[in-house]
C-alpha cells in the first residue's frame, strides 16, 4: 500500500474542516471493506485518510428519533443485523445487511459506506429504496437531507459535493402496515457479489414498491399503485405484463464476469415474482 | 515521508505500545511488528478469512483493518487461544477431527469458529456454516472443520 497521512477527528466539525482542505485528496475511512482493497490494488492514492469512527457525533449508531429510526454513519451491518427497531420496521434491510460478506466483513462494513461505495451491486440499496431513506449529508454550510433515490446516481456516483460527508442514513417509520421481503441472485453460497439485488414491499393499501439492483449502473425504484401487484387475488397474467414493463429498464452488462444479460433479465422476473408472493404473504401473516 | 503513530494495543492479554505507520494494516503489525505470525496473509481483500482475529470480541479480517484503527483495541490472535501451554478444547477438537490439513487456513478458521461459539453457545450446523462462511480452506476440509466446531460445542455444554 502506498503511504498516506492518517487524521482521527474527535468532532464533526473537525471532520469537515479536513474534508473541506484536502479536498478530493482526501478518503472518508468508516469500516474500510471496500476503501482497503481500493488501496491495495492502487485503484485509489488519496494523500490522507479521514478516520469517522471517533468522531463524536456518529457514536450514537442506531436511534429512533421523530417517528424515524436514524442510522449513523458508523453503524455497522452486524448491528443494524441485531437491532430489535430495525429488525421490527424494515425487516428487508436486515436480510440484506444479513448477506453482505462474511461474518468478518458485516463487523466492519457500514451501511452508509455500502451507499456512498456506489456499487451497483450494493445489497441494501434495493431495500433503502423500498423503504424511502433519506441521507443525511453534511457540510460546512450546513446539513441537508437527500432522498436515497436522488443520492444514487450512478456506477460508483453518489450525490455528494466537495466538503460533504453522510452523517446518517434514515428510514422514516411506516404509517401503514407492511409486508416485505430481499432476495438476492449469487453463483455460489456464502460470500459473493450479487448478479441480481431485489427488494420488495405491500402496503394494506395496495401500493407496492420494488428496487432492483446489480443490472445496470444503479439500483431502481418502482412504484405500483394500480392495486395488482399487491391483490393476492390478481390473475397472474396481470402481474407479469406489470413486472415485465419494471424489469424492462434492467440494462444488465454484457461484459460481467458473473452472469449473462439473459441470464440475469430471465431470473429478474423469477426472484421479483418470488419477492412479491413473499411480501404478500408476510403482510397477510402480519 | 512515512507518517507513523502511537498505538496502544491489547493483544492476547499484553499491553503493547508501538509506533505504527499509519498506511499499515493490522495484519502487517502483528506479523511484521509483533512477530505473532499465526495470522496469516492470504487473498488481502477480505474474501478468504486467513487473517481472522478478534478485535474487542469481533471476528474482523485483520488485511481490512489498518493499525491505527486499533489503538485503544483488545486484539487476540490464534496465539492467544491457548493457555499456560494447554490448547484450547476448540483447538483441541480441530485436532481429534482432523481439521487442519495443510494448516494454512486453521488460525483464521479457529478465530471465526472462536467469534461463533462465544456469541452462540449451542450453534446448529446451520449456524456454524454461516458463521464460517468468511473463511475458505483449499484442502476443502470444511466437513471435518464444521465437525470440529460442533464438537467444541458439544463438549462445552457436557
Amino acid at each position: 500500500m502506498h503511504a498516506f497521512a492518517y487524521a482521527r477527528p474527535a468532532t464533526l466539525a473537525e471532520a469537515l474542516t479536513l474534508l473541506e482542505k484536502h479536498g478530493p485528496d482526501a478518503r472518508l475511512l468508516a469500516g474500510g471493506t471496500d476503501l482497503i482493497v481500493g488501496l491495495r490494488q492502487g485503484a485509489i492514492r488519496p494523500a490522507i485518510l479521514i478516520d469517522l469512527k471517533r468522531v463524536a457525533e456518529l457514536r450514537h449508531v442506531i436511534d429512533e428519533v421523530d417517528g424515524r429510526i436514524a442510522i449513523s454513519a458508523t453503524a455497522v451491518m452486524a448491528e443494524i443485523e441485531n437491532d430489535d427497531r430495525v429488525g421490527r420496521h424494515f425487516p428487508a434491510l436486515v436480510e440484506a445487511a444479513h448477506v453482505v460478506g462474511s461474518v468478518q466483513i458485516r463487523n466492519r462494513a457500514t451501511l452508509a459506506g455500502n451507499i456512498c461505495n456506489g456499487s451497483p451491486a450494493a445489497d441494501t440499496a434495493p431495500p433503502l429504496l423500498v423503504y424511502g431513506a433519506v441521507v443525511v449529508v453534511a457540510g460546512l454550510k450546513g446539513t441537508r437531507r437527500v432522498p436515497i433515490d436522488d443520492f444514487i446516481v450512478g456506477s460508483h456516483q453518489v450525490a455528494l459535493e466537495r466538503g460533504e460527508l453522510v452523517t446518517a442514513i434514515e428510514l422514516p417509520l411506516p404509517d401503514r402496515r407492511l409486508g416485505a421481503a430481499y432476495l438476492r441472485l449469487t453463483r455460489r453460497h456464502g460470500t459473493d457479489l450479487a448478479s441480481i439485488t431485489l427488494c420488495c414491499a405491500v402496503d394494506e393499501a395496495g401500493t407496492t414498491r420494488l428496487a432492483y439492483g446489480s443490472v445496470g449502473p444503479r439500483a431502481l425504484l418502482f412504484i405500483d399503485e394500480s392495486g395488482v401487484l399487491a391483490d393476492p387475488g390478481a390473475p397472474a397474467e396481470a402481474k407479469e405484463a406489470i413486472l415485465e414493463r419494471v424489469f424492462a429498464e434492467a440494462r444488465p452488462s454484457p461484459r460481467s464476469i458473473r452472469a449473462s444479460p439473459e441470464y440475469r433479465r430471465a431470473m429478474l422476473r423469477v426472484l421479483g415474482a418470488r419477492a412479491l408472493r413473499s411480501a404478500i404473504e408476510r403482510l397477510a401473516g402480519g | 515521508m512515512v507518517d507513523t503513530l502511537p498505538i496502544a494495543v491489547t493483544v492476547n492479554g499484553r499491553r503493547r505500545t508501538l509506533e505504527v505507520a499509519v498506511h499499515h494494516t493490522l495484519l502487517d503489525v502483528l506479523r511484521d511488528q509483533l512477530g505473532l505470525t499465526g495470522t496469516k496473509e492470504c487473498c488481502v481483500v477480505g474474501e478468504c478469512g486467513a487473517c481472522t482475529v478478534l478485535v474487542d470480541g469481533s471476528a474482523v479480517n485483520s488485511c481490512l483493518v489498518l493499525a491505527v484503527e486499533a489503538d485503544g483495541a483488545e486484539v487476540t490472535t490464534v496465539e492467544g487461544l491457548a493457555t499456560d501451554g494447554r490448547l484450547s478444547p476448540l483447538q483441541n477438537a480441530f485436532l481429534e477431527k482432523g481439521a487442519a490439513q495443510c494448516g494454512f487456513c486453521i488460525p483464521g478458521q479457529l478465530m471465526a469458529a472462536q467469534a461463533l461459539l462465544a456469541q452462540n453457545p449451542h450453534p446448529t450446523l446451520t449456524d456454524v456454516h454461516e458463521g464460517l462462511a468468511g473463511n475458505l480452506c483449499r484442502c476443502a476440509g470444511y466437513q471435518q472443520i464444521t465437525e470440529a466446531v460442533m464438537a467444541a460445542a458439544e463438549a462445552a455444554v457436557r
